[in-house]
Protein backbone atom coordinates (compact mmCIF):
# COMPACT_ATOMS: atom_id res chain seq x y z
CA UNK A 1 0.00 0.00 0.00
CA UNK A 2 1.39 3.40 -0.90
CA UNK A 3 1.66 6.16 1.66
CA UNK A 4 -1.31 7.93 0.09
CA UNK A 5 -3.42 4.77 0.08
CA UNK A 6 -2.60 4.07 3.72
CA UNK A 7 -3.54 7.60 4.74
CA UNK A 8 -6.80 7.31 2.82
CA UNK A 9 -7.57 4.06 4.58
CA UNK A 10 -7.16 5.68 7.99
CA UNK A 11 -9.27 8.66 7.02
CA UNK A 12 -12.00 6.23 5.98
CA UNK A 13 -11.65 4.21 9.17
CA UNK A 14 -12.05 7.33 11.24
CA UNK A 15 -15.06 8.50 9.29
CA UNK A 16 -16.93 5.34 10.32
CA UNK A 17 -17.31 6.73 13.80
CA UNK A 18 -19.46 9.74 14.57
CA UNK A 19 -18.56 10.10 18.20
CA UNK A 20 -15.14 10.84 19.55
CA UNK A 21 -15.64 8.28 22.25
CA UNK A 22 -15.84 5.63 19.52
CA UNK A 23 -12.73 7.04 17.88
CA UNK A 24 -10.96 6.71 21.20
CA UNK A 25 -12.05 3.09 21.38
CA UNK A 26 -10.48 2.61 17.96
CA UNK A 27 -7.25 4.27 19.14
CA UNK A 28 -7.27 2.18 22.33
CA UNK A 29 -7.54 -0.99 20.24
CA UNK A 30 -4.67 0.20 18.06
CA UNK A 31 -2.66 0.89 21.21
CA UNK A 32 -3.38 -2.51 22.66
CA UNK A 33 -2.39 -4.31 19.46
CA UNK A 34 0.92 -2.50 19.10
CA UNK A 35 3.89 -4.87 19.04
CA UNK A 36 5.65 -5.10 22.41
CA UNK A 37 8.52 -2.67 22.78
CA UNK A 38 11.58 -4.09 24.55
CA UNK A 39 12.14 -2.67 28.05
CA UNK A 40 15.84 -2.08 27.34
CA UNK A 41 14.89 0.26 24.51
CA UNK A 42 12.99 2.55 26.89
CA UNK A 43 15.91 4.92 27.17
CA UNK A 44 16.08 8.65 27.64
CA UNK A 45 17.23 9.28 24.06
CA UNK A 46 14.21 7.43 22.65
CA UNK A 47 11.77 9.39 24.80
CA UNK A 48 9.78 11.98 22.85
CA UNK A 49 10.02 15.32 24.58
CA UNK A 50 6.90 17.43 25.02
CA UNK A 51 4.41 14.66 25.81
CA UNK A 52 2.59 14.55 29.12
CA UNK A 53 2.74 10.78 29.23
CA UNK A 54 5.94 8.97 28.31
CA UNK A 55 6.33 7.98 24.66
CA UNK A 56 9.32 6.11 23.24
CA UNK A 57 10.06 5.91 19.54
CA UNK A 58 12.74 3.90 17.81
CA UNK A 59 13.64 3.65 14.11
CA UNK A 60 15.66 1.09 12.21
CA UNK A 61 16.70 1.33 8.61
CA UNK A 62 16.44 -1.77 6.40
CA UNK A 63 17.05 -1.73 2.64
CA UNK A 64 16.59 2.01 2.46
CA UNK A 65 13.37 2.06 4.44
CA UNK A 66 12.65 3.19 7.96
CA UNK A 67 10.83 0.90 10.38
CA UNK A 68 9.43 2.41 13.55
CA UNK A 69 8.61 0.82 16.87
CA UNK A 70 7.08 2.67 19.81
CA UNK A 71 5.48 2.49 23.22
CA UNK A 72 3.73 4.69 25.75
CA UNK A 73 2.51 4.30 29.32
CA UNK A 74 -0.82 5.88 28.32
CA UNK A 75 -2.95 3.78 26.00
CA UNK A 76 -4.59 6.50 23.91
CA UNK A 77 -1.20 8.07 23.29
CA UNK A 78 0.03 4.61 22.38
CA UNK A 79 -2.85 4.33 19.93
CA UNK A 80 -1.90 7.65 18.37
CA UNK A 81 1.76 6.74 17.93
CA UNK A 82 0.66 3.33 16.65
CA UNK A 83 -1.48 5.08 14.04
CA UNK A 84 1.43 7.26 12.98
CA UNK A 85 3.92 4.43 12.65
CA UNK A 86 1.42 2.26 10.76
CA UNK A 87 1.45 5.03 8.16
CA UNK A 88 5.14 5.86 8.09
CA UNK A 89 6.85 2.54 8.82
CA UNK A 90 8.35 0.93 5.75
CA UNK A 91 8.69 4.22 3.88
CA UNK A 92 11.87 5.82 2.59
CA UNK A 93 13.44 8.80 4.33
CA UNK A 94 12.56 10.94 1.30
CA UNK A 95 8.91 9.94 1.39
CA UNK A 96 8.57 10.77 5.05
CA UNK A 97 10.52 14.02 4.85
CA UNK A 98 8.39 15.19 1.93
CA UNK A 99 5.09 14.37 3.63
CA UNK A 100 3.06 17.16 5.26
CA UNK A 101 1.30 14.92 7.82
CA UNK A 102 -1.90 16.62 6.72
CA UNK A 103 -3.99 13.49 7.25
CA UNK A 104 -3.73 14.09 11.02
CA UNK A 105 -5.70 17.28 10.52
CA UNK A 106 -8.13 15.53 8.18
CA UNK A 107 -9.16 13.03 10.81
CA UNK A 108 -9.45 15.90 13.31
CA UNK A 109 -7.09 14.24 15.73
CA UNK A 110 -5.19 17.27 16.88
CA UNK A 111 -8.31 19.38 17.42
CA UNK A 112 -9.86 16.72 19.58
CA UNK A 113 -6.99 16.31 21.96
CA UNK A 114 -6.35 18.37 25.04
CA UNK A 115 -3.79 21.13 24.37
CA UNK A 116 -1.08 19.17 26.17
CA UNK A 117 -1.83 16.05 24.11
CA UNK A 118 -2.00 18.10 20.92
CA UNK A 119 1.50 19.39 21.71
CA UNK A 120 2.52 15.80 22.29
CA UNK A 121 1.18 14.85 18.89
CA UNK A 122 3.17 17.64 17.27
CA UNK A 123 6.26 16.36 19.09
CA UNK A 124 5.63 12.84 17.80
CA UNK A 125 5.31 14.10 14.22
CA UNK A 126 8.45 16.23 14.54
CA UNK A 127 10.40 13.29 15.95
CA UNK A 128 9.38 11.05 13.05
CA UNK A 129 10.34 13.79 10.58
CA UNK A 130 13.64 14.38 12.33
CA UNK A 131 14.50 10.71 12.30
CA UNK A 132 13.80 10.65 8.57
CA UNK A 133 15.75 13.80 7.81
CA UNK A 134 18.71 13.44 10.11
CA UNK A 135 18.81 9.85 11.29
CA UNK A 136 19.43 9.19 14.94
CA UNK B 1 -30.30 28.82 49.36
CA UNK B 2 -31.25 25.68 47.45
CA UNK B 3 -28.91 23.97 44.98
CA UNK B 4 -31.31 24.84 42.16
CA UNK B 5 -31.04 28.49 43.17
CA UNK B 6 -27.28 28.20 43.38
CA UNK B 7 -26.97 26.59 39.96
CA UNK B 8 -29.07 29.37 38.45
CA UNK B 9 -26.33 31.79 39.50
CA UNK B 10 -23.72 29.98 37.39
CA UNK B 11 -24.71 30.19 33.72
CA UNK B 12 -21.59 28.24 32.71
CA UNK B 13 -23.08 25.12 34.27
CA UNK B 14 -25.57 24.97 31.41
CA UNK B 15 -22.74 24.50 28.93
CA UNK B 16 -22.86 21.48 26.65
CA UNK B 17 -19.56 19.80 25.86
CA UNK B 18 -19.48 17.38 22.93
CA UNK B 19 -23.28 17.40 23.09
CA UNK B 20 -23.35 16.35 26.73
CA UNK B 21 -24.11 18.47 29.78
CA UNK B 22 -20.98 19.77 31.44
CA UNK B 23 -20.14 18.16 34.77
CA UNK B 24 -17.47 20.38 36.27
CA UNK B 25 -15.42 18.50 38.84
CA UNK B 26 -12.20 20.49 38.67
CA UNK B 27 -13.20 23.00 41.32
CA UNK B 28 -9.98 22.65 43.28
CA UNK B 29 -8.14 24.08 40.26
CA UNK B 30 -10.56 26.96 39.91
CA UNK B 31 -14.18 27.47 40.88
CA UNK B 32 -16.76 28.97 38.56
CA UNK B 33 -17.94 32.54 39.10
CA UNK B 34 -21.51 33.37 40.11
CA UNK B 35 -23.37 36.13 38.29
CA UNK B 36 -22.95 38.48 41.26
CA UNK B 37 -19.17 38.33 40.80
CA UNK B 38 -19.37 38.96 37.07
CA UNK B 39 -21.84 41.82 37.63
CA UNK B 40 -19.58 43.34 40.28
CA UNK B 41 -16.61 43.31 37.92
CA UNK B 42 -18.69 44.73 35.07
CA UNK B 43 -20.06 47.53 37.25
CA UNK B 44 -16.58 48.49 38.40
CA UNK B 45 -15.17 48.59 34.89
CA UNK B 46 -18.15 50.36 33.37
CA UNK B 47 -19.10 52.58 36.26
CA UNK B 48 -16.17 53.41 38.48
CA UNK B 49 -12.90 52.64 36.76
CA UNK B 50 -10.19 54.84 38.27
CA UNK B 51 -6.90 54.25 39.99
CA UNK B 52 -7.39 53.92 43.70
CA UNK B 53 -6.13 55.90 46.70
CA UNK B 54 -4.37 58.81 45.02
CA UNK B 55 -6.75 60.92 42.99
CA UNK B 56 -9.32 63.27 44.54
CA UNK B 57 -11.99 62.84 41.86
CA UNK B 58 -15.34 61.12 42.24
CA UNK B 59 -14.58 57.91 40.32
CA UNK B 60 -11.37 57.36 42.24
CA UNK B 61 -13.26 57.69 45.50
CA UNK B 62 -15.78 55.07 44.36
CA UNK B 63 -13.05 52.70 43.21
CA UNK B 64 -11.15 53.19 46.47
CA UNK B 65 -14.27 52.52 48.53
CA UNK B 66 -14.93 49.31 46.62
CA UNK B 67 -11.34 48.15 47.05
CA UNK B 68 -11.10 49.00 50.74
CA UNK B 69 -14.58 47.58 51.29
CA UNK B 70 -13.24 44.27 50.06
CA UNK B 71 -10.53 44.46 52.71
CA UNK B 72 -13.18 44.82 55.40
CA UNK B 73 -15.11 41.89 53.95
CA UNK B 74 -12.01 39.66 53.92
CA UNK B 75 -11.25 40.71 57.50
CA UNK B 76 -14.70 39.64 58.66
CA UNK B 77 -14.55 36.46 56.56
CA UNK B 78 -11.30 35.38 58.23
CA UNK B 79 -12.21 36.98 61.57
CA UNK B 80 -8.89 38.81 61.57
CA UNK B 81 -8.56 41.31 64.39
CA UNK B 82 -7.69 44.29 62.16
CA UNK B 83 -8.11 45.31 58.52
CA UNK B 84 -4.39 46.19 58.34
CA UNK B 85 -3.68 42.50 58.61
CA UNK B 86 -5.23 41.84 55.21
CA UNK B 87 -2.78 42.27 52.31
CA UNK B 88 -4.08 41.96 48.76
CA UNK B 89 -1.93 39.99 46.34
CA UNK B 90 -2.48 38.35 42.95
CA UNK B 91 -3.11 34.93 44.49
CA UNK B 92 -1.94 32.41 47.08
CA UNK B 93 1.33 31.89 45.19
CA UNK B 94 2.10 35.61 45.33
CA UNK B 95 1.13 35.69 49.01
CA UNK B 96 3.58 32.94 49.88
CA UNK B 97 6.34 34.44 47.76
CA UNK B 98 5.83 37.76 49.51
CA UNK B 99 6.04 36.08 52.89
CA UNK B 100 9.05 33.91 52.10
CA UNK B 101 10.91 36.89 50.73
CA UNK B 102 10.07 39.53 53.34
CA UNK B 103 9.93 37.30 56.40
CA UNK B 104 12.98 35.42 55.23
CA UNK B 105 15.00 38.55 54.68
CA UNK B 106 14.84 39.40 58.37
CA UNK B 107 14.18 36.20 60.22
CA UNK B 108 15.92 33.41 58.29
CA UNK B 109 19.71 33.22 58.26
CA UNK B 110 22.44 30.76 57.36
CA UNK B 111 21.96 27.40 59.05
CA UNK B 112 18.36 28.18 60.06
CA UNK B 113 15.57 25.77 59.21
CA UNK B 114 12.25 26.09 57.42
CA UNK B 115 9.68 23.27 57.59
CA UNK B 116 7.17 22.44 54.86
CA UNK B 117 5.09 19.28 54.57
CA UNK B 118 5.45 16.60 51.89
CA UNK B 119 1.83 17.26 50.90
CA UNK B 120 2.32 20.86 49.77
CA UNK B 121 1.45 22.46 46.47
CA UNK B 122 4.58 23.65 44.63
CA UNK B 123 3.58 27.19 45.57
CA UNK B 124 4.22 26.37 49.21
CA UNK B 125 7.54 24.64 48.47
CA UNK B 126 9.46 26.55 45.83
CA UNK B 127 9.33 30.02 47.47
CA UNK B 128 10.86 28.44 50.59
CA UNK B 129 13.44 26.56 48.53
CA UNK B 130 14.44 29.82 46.88
CA UNK B 131 14.72 31.48 50.27
CA UNK B 132 16.83 28.63 51.68
CA UNK B 133 19.15 28.75 48.66
CA UNK B 134 19.52 32.50 49.05
CA UNK B 135 20.22 32.34 52.78
CA UNK B 136 22.02 29.04 53.12
CA UNK B 137 19.14 27.76 55.23
CA UNK B 138 17.82 24.21 55.39
CA UNK B 139 14.41 23.08 54.13
CA UNK B 140 13.02 20.23 56.21
CA UNK B 141 10.10 18.05 55.18
CA UNK B 142 7.23 17.01 57.42
CA UNK B 143 5.81 13.70 56.22
CA UNK B 144 2.14 12.83 56.73
CA UNK B 145 0.85 9.93 58.79
CA UNK B 146 -0.20 6.71 57.06
CA UNK B 147 -3.76 8.06 56.68
CA UNK B 148 -2.57 11.24 54.92
CA UNK B 149 -2.95 13.71 57.79
CA UNK B 150 -0.20 15.87 59.26
CA UNK B 151 0.37 15.14 62.91
CA UNK B 152 1.64 16.92 65.98
CA UNK B 153 3.82 13.89 66.82
CA UNK B 154 5.77 14.00 63.56
CA UNK B 155 6.03 17.77 63.61
CA UNK B 156 7.48 17.75 67.12
CA UNK B 157 10.37 15.53 66.03
CA UNK B 158 11.36 18.11 63.40
CA UNK B 159 11.25 21.29 65.45
CA UNK B 160 14.64 22.57 66.63
CA UNK B 161 15.90 25.87 68.04
CA UNK B 162 16.94 26.70 64.43
CA UNK B 163 13.38 26.34 63.06
CA UNK B 164 12.23 29.80 61.93
CA UNK B 165 8.89 29.11 60.27
CA UNK B 166 6.57 26.20 59.47
CA UNK B 167 4.50 26.32 56.25
CA UNK B 168 1.66 23.83 55.86
CA UNK B 169 -1.55 23.40 53.91
CA UNK B 170 -4.87 23.66 55.68
CA UNK B 171 -6.18 21.10 53.18
CA UNK B 172 -3.85 19.37 50.71
CA UNK B 173 -4.99 19.98 47.14
CA UNK B 174 -4.30 16.32 46.41
CA UNK B 175 -5.42 14.46 49.51
CA UNK B 176 -8.46 16.57 50.38
CA UNK B 177 -7.98 16.12 54.13
CA UNK B 178 -8.42 18.90 56.70
CA UNK B 179 -5.20 19.02 58.69
CA UNK B 180 -5.37 19.65 62.47
CA UNK B 181 -4.01 23.13 61.94
CA UNK B 182 -4.95 24.51 65.33
CA UNK B 183 -3.01 21.77 67.13
CA UNK B 184 -0.05 22.09 64.79
CA UNK B 185 0.05 25.84 65.35
CA UNK B 186 -0.09 25.38 69.12
CA UNK B 187 2.91 23.05 69.06
CA UNK B 188 4.93 25.51 66.97
CA UNK B 189 3.95 28.41 69.19
CA UNK B 190 5.05 26.59 72.31
CA UNK B 191 8.49 26.65 70.69
CA UNK B 192 8.06 30.29 69.59
CA UNK B 193 7.85 29.39 65.89
CA UNK B 194 5.38 31.16 63.55
CA UNK B 195 3.18 29.22 61.12
CA UNK B 196 1.92 29.97 57.61
CA UNK B 197 -1.22 28.13 56.64
CA UNK B 198 -1.73 27.73 52.89
CA UNK B 199 -5.48 28.09 52.76
CA UNK B 200 -5.99 27.86 48.98
CA UNK B 201 -8.28 24.85 49.49
CA UNK B 202 -9.07 25.36 53.17
CA UNK B 203 -10.78 28.70 52.73
CA UNK B 204 -13.25 27.15 50.29
CA UNK B 205 -14.38 24.34 52.56
CA UNK B 206 -13.86 25.38 56.15
CA UNK B 207 -15.15 28.25 58.21
CA UNK B 208 -11.96 30.17 58.90
CA UNK B 209 -11.24 31.99 62.12
CA UNK B 210 -7.60 33.04 62.08
CA UNK B 211 -7.78 34.16 65.70
CA UNK B 212 -9.06 30.79 66.79
CA UNK B 213 -6.52 28.90 64.64
CA UNK B 214 -3.98 31.39 65.95
CA UNK B 215 -1.89 30.96 62.80
CA UNK B 216 0.54 33.78 62.08
CA UNK B 217 -0.14 33.88 58.34
CA UNK B 218 -2.94 32.58 56.14
CA UNK B 219 -2.80 32.70 52.34
CA UNK B 220 -5.51 32.12 49.75
CA UNK B 221 -6.50 32.82 46.15
CA UNK B 222 -9.69 34.56 45.10
CA UNK B 223 -10.38 32.46 42.02
CA UNK B 224 -10.79 29.22 43.96
CA UNK B 225 -13.48 30.85 46.09
CA UNK B 226 -15.56 32.26 43.19
CA UNK B 227 -13.87 35.69 42.90
CA UNK B 228 -12.11 37.08 39.83
CA UNK B 229 -8.73 35.64 38.87
CA UNK B 230 -5.69 37.65 39.87
CA UNK B 231 -6.96 38.27 43.38
CA UNK B 232 -5.45 36.86 46.52
CA UNK B 233 -4.89 37.50 50.18
CA UNK B 234 -2.12 37.25 52.69
CA UNK B 235 -3.36 37.52 56.23
CA UNK B 236 -0.61 38.20 58.73
CA UNK B 237 -0.52 39.09 62.39
CA UNK B 238 0.30 42.75 62.74
CA UNK B 239 3.39 42.13 64.89
CA UNK B 240 4.96 40.07 62.08
CA UNK B 241 3.87 42.27 59.19
CA UNK B 242 5.25 45.32 60.96
CA UNK B 243 8.59 43.60 61.50
CA UNK B 244 8.88 42.54 57.85
CA UNK B 245 10.46 44.77 55.17
CA UNK B 246 8.47 45.60 52.01
CA UNK B 247 8.45 42.99 49.25
CA UNK B 248 8.27 45.21 46.20
CA UNK B 249 9.00 48.91 45.94
CA UNK B 250 7.05 51.60 44.13
CA UNK B 251 3.58 53.06 43.97
CA UNK B 252 1.58 53.52 47.14
CA UNK B 253 3.88 51.58 49.44
CA UNK B 254 5.89 54.65 50.39
CA UNK B 255 5.59 57.42 52.92
CA UNK B 256 8.32 59.69 51.54
CA UNK B 257 10.89 59.02 48.83
CA UNK B 258 14.26 60.75 48.99
CA UNK B 259 17.58 59.76 47.49
CA UNK B 260 18.90 59.91 51.00
CA UNK B 261 16.41 57.21 52.01
CA UNK B 262 12.76 56.19 51.64
CA UNK B 263 10.26 55.58 54.40
CA UNK B 264 7.39 53.21 53.94
CA UNK B 265 3.66 53.51 54.22
CA UNK B 266 1.96 51.86 57.20
CA UNK B 267 0.18 48.50 56.86
CA UNK B 268 -1.38 47.29 54.68
CA UNK B 269 -0.11 49.61 51.93
CA UNK B 270 3.51 48.80 52.74
CA UNK B 271 2.99 45.48 50.95
CA UNK B 272 0.82 46.72 48.09
CA UNK B 273 3.30 48.22 45.62
CA UNK B 274 2.23 49.34 42.19
CA UNK B 275 -1.24 49.66 40.73
CA UNK B 276 -3.48 47.17 42.42
CA UNK B 277 -6.01 44.91 40.70
CA UNK B 278 -8.77 47.30 41.67
CA UNK B 279 -11.32 46.05 39.14
CA UNK B 280 -11.06 42.51 40.46
CA UNK B 281 -10.38 42.75 44.20
CA UNK B 282 -13.91 44.04 45.04
CA UNK B 283 -15.36 40.85 43.49
CA UNK B 284 -14.18 39.17 46.67
CA UNK B 285 -17.21 40.72 48.38
CA UNK B 286 -19.96 38.94 46.40
CA UNK B 287 -17.71 35.86 46.16
CA UNK B 288 -17.26 35.53 49.90
CA UNK B 289 -20.94 36.35 50.46
CA UNK B 290 -21.80 33.48 48.16
CA UNK B 291 -19.28 31.13 49.77
CA UNK B 292 -20.71 31.85 53.20
CA UNK B 293 -24.35 31.44 52.29
CA UNK B 294 -23.60 28.24 50.33
CA UNK B 295 -21.70 26.88 53.30
CA UNK B 296 -24.57 27.70 55.64
CA UNK B 297 -27.24 26.18 53.39
CA UNK B 298 -28.70 23.03 54.95
CA UNK B 299 -29.46 21.61 51.51
CA UNK B 300 -25.89 22.15 50.34
CA UNK B 301 -24.51 20.58 53.51
CA UNK B 302 -26.71 17.50 53.01
CA UNK B 303 -25.88 17.21 49.32
CA UNK B 304 -22.13 17.61 49.93
CA UNK B 305 -22.26 14.92 52.59
CA UNK B 306 -24.24 12.64 50.29
CA UNK B 307 -21.68 13.21 47.50
CA UNK B 308 -18.80 12.56 49.87
CA UNK B 309 -20.33 9.32 51.15
CA UNK B 310 -21.33 8.11 47.72
CA UNK B 311 -18.02 8.80 45.97
CA UNK B 312 -15.91 7.60 48.90
CA UNK B 313 -17.80 4.31 49.02
CA UNK B 314 -17.74 3.83 45.25
CA UNK B 315 -14.00 4.47 45.02
CA UNK B 316 -12.98 2.43 48.06
CA UNK B 317 -15.20 -0.56 47.25
CA UNK B 318 -13.62 -0.95 43.82
CA UNK B 319 -10.53 -3.21 43.95
CA UNK B 320 -9.12 -1.62 40.81
CA UNK B 321 -9.00 1.80 42.46
CA UNK B 322 -6.52 3.14 44.98
CA UNK B 323 -7.72 6.24 46.83
CA UNK B 324 -4.92 8.32 48.38
CA UNK B 325 -5.31 9.77 51.86
CA UNK B 326 -7.31 7.03 53.55
CA UNK B 327 -8.62 9.12 56.45
CA UNK B 328 -12.39 9.25 56.23
CA UNK B 329 -13.30 11.75 58.92
CA UNK B 330 -11.18 14.68 57.81
CA UNK B 331 -12.15 14.39 54.15
CA UNK B 332 -13.78 17.06 52.03
CA UNK B 333 -15.46 16.12 48.73
CA UNK B 334 -12.13 16.00 46.89
CA UNK B 335 -10.66 12.67 45.81
CA UNK B 336 -7.35 11.78 44.17
CA UNK B 337 -6.97 8.22 43.02
CA UNK B 338 -5.30 5.81 40.65
CA UNK B 339 -6.79 2.96 38.66
CA UNK B 340 -4.53 -0.07 38.53
CA UNK B 341 -3.01 -0.66 35.11
CA UNK B 342 -4.63 2.47 33.65
CA UNK B 343 -2.94 5.79 32.95
CA UNK B 344 -4.66 8.75 34.64
CA UNK B 345 -4.43 10.79 31.47
CA UNK B 346 -6.39 8.22 29.45
CA UNK B 347 -9.16 8.31 32.02
CA UNK B 348 -9.25 12.11 32.00
CA UNK B 349 -9.46 12.17 28.19
CA UNK B 350 -12.34 9.74 28.06
CA UNK B 351 -14.20 11.41 30.92
CA UNK B 352 -13.78 14.70 29.06
CA UNK B 353 -15.59 13.25 26.07
CA UNK B 354 -18.35 12.21 28.44
CA UNK B 355 -18.68 15.85 29.49
CA UNK B 356 -16.85 15.52 32.80
CA UNK B 357 -14.03 17.92 33.65
CA UNK B 358 -11.51 16.29 35.99
CA UNK B 359 -7.86 16.92 36.72
CA UNK B 360 -5.08 14.48 35.91
CA UNK B 361 -1.36 14.55 36.51
CA UNK B 362 0.80 15.72 39.35
CA UNK B 363 -1.50 18.54 40.45
CA UNK B 364 1.43 20.83 41.21
CA UNK B 365 2.58 18.46 43.94
CA UNK B 366 5.44 16.48 42.43
CA UNK B 367 7.12 15.77 45.79
CA UNK B 368 3.86 14.27 47.07
CA UNK B 369 3.58 12.12 43.93
CA UNK B 370 7.12 10.87 44.57
CA UNK B 371 6.24 10.23 48.20
CA UNK B 372 3.16 8.23 47.16
CA UNK B 373 5.19 6.45 44.46
CA UNK B 374 2.98 7.47 41.52
CA UNK B 375 3.60 9.45 38.32
CA UNK B 376 0.26 11.17 38.59
CA UNK B 377 -3.32 10.77 39.78
CA UNK B 378 -6.84 11.58 38.76
CA UNK B 379 -8.63 14.15 40.89
CA UNK B 380 -12.28 15.10 41.22
CA UNK B 381 -13.29 18.03 43.42
CA UNK B 382 -16.86 19.05 44.12
CA UNK B 383 -18.37 22.50 44.75
CA UNK B 384 -21.71 23.53 46.28
CA UNK B 385 -23.26 23.68 42.79
CA UNK B 386 -22.45 20.03 42.15
CA UNK B 387 -25.17 17.46 42.75
CA UNK B 388 -25.35 13.85 43.87
CA UNK B 389 -26.76 13.09 40.43
CA UNK B 390 -23.53 14.42 38.89
CA UNK B 391 -21.49 12.32 41.31
CA UNK B 392 -23.42 9.24 40.22
CA UNK B 393 -22.92 10.09 36.56
CA UNK B 394 -19.22 10.51 37.25
CA UNK B 395 -18.90 7.08 38.89
CA UNK B 396 -20.88 5.43 36.09
CA UNK B 397 -18.71 7.15 33.47
CA UNK B 398 -15.53 6.25 35.33
CA UNK B 399 -16.52 2.59 35.35
CA UNK B 400 -17.27 2.70 31.65
CA UNK B 401 -13.91 4.40 30.95
CA UNK B 402 -12.11 1.74 32.98
CA UNK B 403 -13.87 -0.98 30.98
CA UNK B 404 -12.70 0.64 27.74
CA UNK B 405 -9.12 0.88 28.93
CA UNK B 406 -8.46 -2.35 30.78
Amino acid sequence: MTLEEKKQEIIEDFSLYDEWLDKYEYLIELGKSLEPFPEEKKTEDRLIKGCQSRVWLDAEEKEGKLYFTADSDAIITKGIISLLISVYSGRTREEIAADDFGFVAEIGLKENLSPTRANGLVSMINTIKNLAENGR
Amino acid sequence: MTITEIRAQFPILNTQVYGKPLVYLDNAATAQRPEAVVDCWKQLVEGSNANIHRAVHHLAAQATDAYEGARDRVRSFLNASAREEIIFTSGATASINLLASSFGQVFVNQGDEVIVSACEHHSNIVPWQLLCERKGAILKVLEPEEDGLLSVQKLQTLLTPRTKIVAIAHISNVLGLVNPVKELVAVCHSAGIPVLVDGAQGVVHEKIDVQDLDCDFYAFSGHKIYAATGTGVLYGKKKWLEAMPPYMGGGEMIETVKFSGTTYAPLPMKFEAGTQNFNAVPTLVPALDFAESARESKEVQQEQKAILDYVYTALTENDQIVLYGSNRQARIPLFSFAVKGVHHEDLALILDKMGIAVRSGQMCAEPLMDYLGVTGLLRVSFAPYNTLEEAKYFIKSLNRAIEMLV
